[in-house]
């Protein structure tokens, strides 16, 4: 549709612009974030649009509500600074949503007038703005650094820093920091742990927020979410899992180095071998067994791999998405022997090219890897290298259309489709998911394509 | 009015809350101001307006000066659809970071511009600003100048910093850039006796509908503003010999400002619903009937036909929802004046109305509109808006895309007549597709389930 007769124009070195973002800023992790933490009003500190934009944007990708207040900057706010603004919107959020906490992230406006939203929150608690019990966390969140990830990651770390603590006991808890995750995944995350009978503080953890069932009643505050309680028990754990180096190291590093919680840092729990070191992290960390059902799932999982692994032998990919995402999925594609051949990420950071560098390191051919990249770039690789399959969000569709090559969605934004919200790509099944998935898209693709005498009823 | 429907409201909104009683005359409902900060307002931004009005012109170049994310948000997401080019679908940003924020985004965003020109050779380029630039300081218009100096098209900077203001303002900044286009082709002003229909952005390419109308009685269609436009067309617009401004919100401005520079006369009209349709098509006919005085009468002949096609074809839908309770929520109260009317055509009753951006006399229209006991409001908010829906006990809503969710939470049938409306619901063909879309939802059994339970929680 958009570029389907153009040539690709590779070689190309764009440095001041970018088509087609494979990524979005920071405040939109950092509102999706806060919508993790029960009974929380996420606040954005800066113009209207930004809120309205993220409400609609995570509206669109969850099909539910999206609460979220805002500073409501204007012109003499910018100029002035938004301290007045600010204290005000805390006042009447809590005297009219009465929410227990409110998340407060900062946008490019805020933090280029240099407003200083620790020293706000202090006065607005001073001056009584924020009444008895209740609670306000920031996080630092300009839209001109990092992307949605790391927004994600500074809320999350935000979290840390002005709600967990320490009594001095070391529970028997583990904590886990899923990473930017759907609310199926963070559901899941939890049912495996439970299986393995650890106990653990998942955070953020929008399941029940953003997946909730249809009950004919409006809850500004859905029942989902890790309580503050919670998260002020997380310096009481005795080890942090983090679930991604974007989105989770940040929170997880925090409570090691406030509280001496120790943490470990693995790729998300995507495919067979991702999901055995997160599964052999919860082993060692908890000290539990693996009980027979979780060994039973990926024993399903292999076992389709086996089945049909002529199915996805040689296939090349494409794939966009975000790092902590597309590190592991690499590693799974590569696992099913089938071949990423082009890679991005909009998100920037010095560390995710060595960490894809490392998961290609078996497919056995050149790739192509932009961090950061953009799907401008991807398609015009697409172009001089036809693939079988895309990998990424909503807005690989023109690529798809353009190229005729399937897509299958993965990451964010989802705004075409249902599912993610309920079926979760982590774990083994997640991880049987997705290859159900890819098989579907290969195989339809074929009974398409076969001429009538290759066609076949048995595959 | 009753103290409950305005309870647990804030303080601050309730001069922006009515509901209306008989035999009262209109009151001023306080409008127009910014939203109180820490509510969550339904709103957006000026750089939202700016980029709703321009983006369907579709051989222009859209590149958004700021970080990645106003691009991002803005990429695609409305439906305005375009017979020939798509260059309008990219999403184009400078994608400022930490270092263009210290030293200025002006190199970068020359740079970008030049290479996109060369690549896409665009028939104008609009650089849109967001907050960052207009702190930062970079001088857009110096890029501006020189680069289509350089590059032989209009390069004209929209000056829609998100903080200055509403998403009304981002309209101003819209139609200011495009008076820069405008009459820069050499023909006479008011030399062609056609019109051109401002504020018709062809979602669902209903633009492509109404233009259908006037070409069938004979009146030429200079340019859409800004639906299916082409840069040539909006230079042009000056030799249309009158306008008609269908979402008046965002381009009343600019027709002001033509009438006063060329003397093109205007109408604001509406083409949701039938008698608005029809009002329409007569004001088009009024305003050109000193060229072709047989125009009425061909306007009254194919308001005539589609008539007898429509209302037929809608009694079908009307059965169903006879008697059924409506709650509108939109961007604009003019529309909504539309679709009260056109509810009543489905038997409906309005009982919840509100709009984003009105102004005061479209707020004092709406209660002369309504029948008593509706909820009049501006500038509302999910938990208001909630509690309305059920206190008036509305068995649809009528919104965008952040009421969408809401509705449906309650148990309540939807109809979206924002910029997510895959179906034309404008001029007479869009009458029957909107008594589908609201009798599709409305006696869907999925509320079968839910409706005994429906609450709000704060």
């Amino acid at each position: 549709m958009l570029l389907r007769h153009t040539k690709p124009d590779n070689g190309v070195e764009r440095e001041a612009l970018v088509i087609n973002p494979a990524k979005t800023c920071q405040p939109i992790g950092a509102m999706y974030a806060a919508l993790g933490i029960h009974n929380c009003m996420p606040h954005s500190h800066g113009s209207q649009g930004c809120c309205a934009y993220h409400r609609s944007m995570l509206t669109r990708h969850f099909k539910e509500p999206v609460m979220a207040a805002t500073s409501s900057f204007t012109e003499g706010a910018s100029v002035f600074g938004g301290q007045a603004n600010l204290l005000e919107a805390l006042g009447n959020i809590f005297s009219v949503y009465n929410p227990d906490i409110v998340a407060v992230h900062t946008t490019c406006l805020s933090e280029t007038i240099g407003d200083d939203v620790a020293q706000i929150t202090s006065k607005a608690i001073e001056s009584g703005k924020v009444p008895e019990g209740k609670r306000v966390i920031y996080a630092s969140t300009p839209s001109y650094a990092g992307s949605h990830v790391t927004g994600f990651a500074n809320m999350v770390k935000g979290m840390v820093d002005g709600l967990a603590g320490k009594t001095g006991t070391t529970q028997n808890t583990v904590n886990i920091i899923p990473g930017f995750v759907e609310p199926s995944d963070m559901e899941e995350i939890k049912r495996i742990s439970a299986e393995m009978g650890v106990k653990t503080i998942v955070f953020p953890d929008t399941s029940g927020v953003l997946n909730g069932p249809m009950t004919g009643k409006f809850h500004m505050y859905p029942s989902g979410g890790a309580t503050i309680e919670q998260l002020a028990a997380t310096g009481d754990s005795k080890a942090t899992l983090a679930l991604g180096p974007v989105a989770s190291a940040p929170a997880a590093k925090a409570l090691d180095v406030k509280f001496k919680v120790p943490c470990e840092v693995i790729e998300l729990p995507i495919g067979i071998t991702a999901t055995d070191r997160f599964v052999d992290a919860l082993h060692r960390l908890a000290g539990v067994n693996v009980p027979e059902l979780i060994n039973r799932e990926r024993g399903q999982l292999l076992d389709v791999m086996t089945d049909m692994h002529q199915y996805t032998y040689g296939k090349k990919v494409a794939i966009a998405g975000d790092p902590d995402h597309i590190v592991p999925l690499v590693e799974f594609l590569i696992d099913l022997d089938m071949k990423p051949i082009h890679v991005v990420t909009g998100t920037p950071g010095k560390a995710i090219p060595k960490r894809l560098e490392k998961a290609l390191e078996r497919v056995g051919r050149d790739v192509n890897v932009k961090v950061p990249g953009d799907l401008f770039q991807l398609h015009q690789w697409i172009k001089a290298e036809p693939v079988d399959l895309i990998i990424g969000n909503t807005h690989c569709k023109y690529i798809a259309r353009d190229e005729d090559t399937p897509l299958l969605r993965l990451g964010f934004p989802i705004i075409d489709r249902v599912g993610h919200q309920y079926f979760p790509t982590l774990g083994y099944k997640g991880g049987l998911r997705l290859l159900e998935k890819i098989l579907g898209i290969l195989m339809d693709r074929q009974d398409r394509d076969a001429p009538e005498e290759a066609f076949e009823l048995v595959m | 009015m009753p103290d409950h429907a305005i309870h647990g409201l804030l303080e601050d909104r309730k001069g922006q809350v009515l509901e209306t009683a008989s035999g009262t005359e209109p009151t001023e409902l306080r409008c127009g101001t910014r939203s109180a900060a820490g509510s969550v307002s339904q709103r957006a931004c000026v750089f939202c307006g700016s980029r709703v009005v321009l983006y369907p012109i579709a051989d222009a170049l859209h590149l958004v000066h700021g970080p990645a994310g106003c691009a991002a948000y803005t990429w695609d997401i409305r439906g305005a659809m375009s017979s020939g080019p798509a260059l309008h679908r990219h999403s184009f940003t400078t994608d400022l970071r930490e270092t263009d924020v210290i030293y200025g985004g002006a190199a970068k965003l020359e740079k970008a511009l030049r290479e996109l020109i060369a690549k896409h050779a665009p028939n104008a380029a609009f650089i849109y600003s967001t907050c960052i630039v207009g702190l930062i300081g970079d001088d857009v218009d110096a890029v501006a100048r020189r680069v289509s100096a350089d590059t032989g098209i209009p390069v004209i900077p929209v000056k829609s910093e998100g903080f200055k203001g509403t998403k009304k303002d981002g309209y101003a900044a819209a139609c200011d850039a495009l008076m820069e286009l405008v009459g820069t082709s050499p023909e006479a002003p008011r030399s062609v006796r056609g019109i051109n229909i401002m504020g018709e952005f062809n979602l669902a390419g209903e633009a492509w509908m109404i233009r259908e109308y006037f070409e069938r009685i004979g009146v030429p269609v200079v340019t859409t503003l800004t639906g299916d436009a082409r840069v040539e067309t909006v230079r042009r617009a000056h030799t249309a010999s009158a306008n008609i401004v269908q979402c008046s919100g965002s381009m009343q401005g600019l027709a002001i400002e033509l009438e006063k520079r060329y003397g093109q006369p205007y109408r604001r009209v509406s083409f949701f619903g039938l008698e608005d349709t029809a009002q329409a098509i007569y004001d088009v006919a009024d305003l050109l009937s000193e060229f072709d005085p047989e125009l009425p009468q061909r306007a009254a002949q194919l308001v005539g036909d589609e008539m007898a096609r429509v209302l037929p074809a809608i009694e079908v839908f009307r059965r169903d929802m006879e008697g059924r309770r409506a709650a509108i929520y939109v961007g604009g109260a003019f529309k909504a004046h539309s679709l009260i009317k056109a509810l009543r055509h489905l038997g409906m009753r309005t009982v919840v109305v509100g709009s984003q951006t009105g102004n005061s006399d479209d707020y004092k229209r709406l209660q002369q509109l309504c029948d008593p006991g509706t909820v009049i409001v501006d500038d509302s908010n999910p938990v208001e808006l909630s509690r309305f829906i059920l206190e008036k006990k509305a068995d649809l809503l009528i919104g965008g895309v952040k009421e969408r969710p809401i509705a449906y939470k309650l148990g309540v049938a939807f109809c979206d007549h924002n910029h997510e409306r895959k179906i034309p619901l404008a001029g007479f063909e869009g009458m029957i597709h909107f008594a589908r879309e609201v009798h599709g939802s409305v006696t869907s059994p999925v509320w079968r389930w839910t409706a005994r339970n429906r609450e709000v929680r704060a």
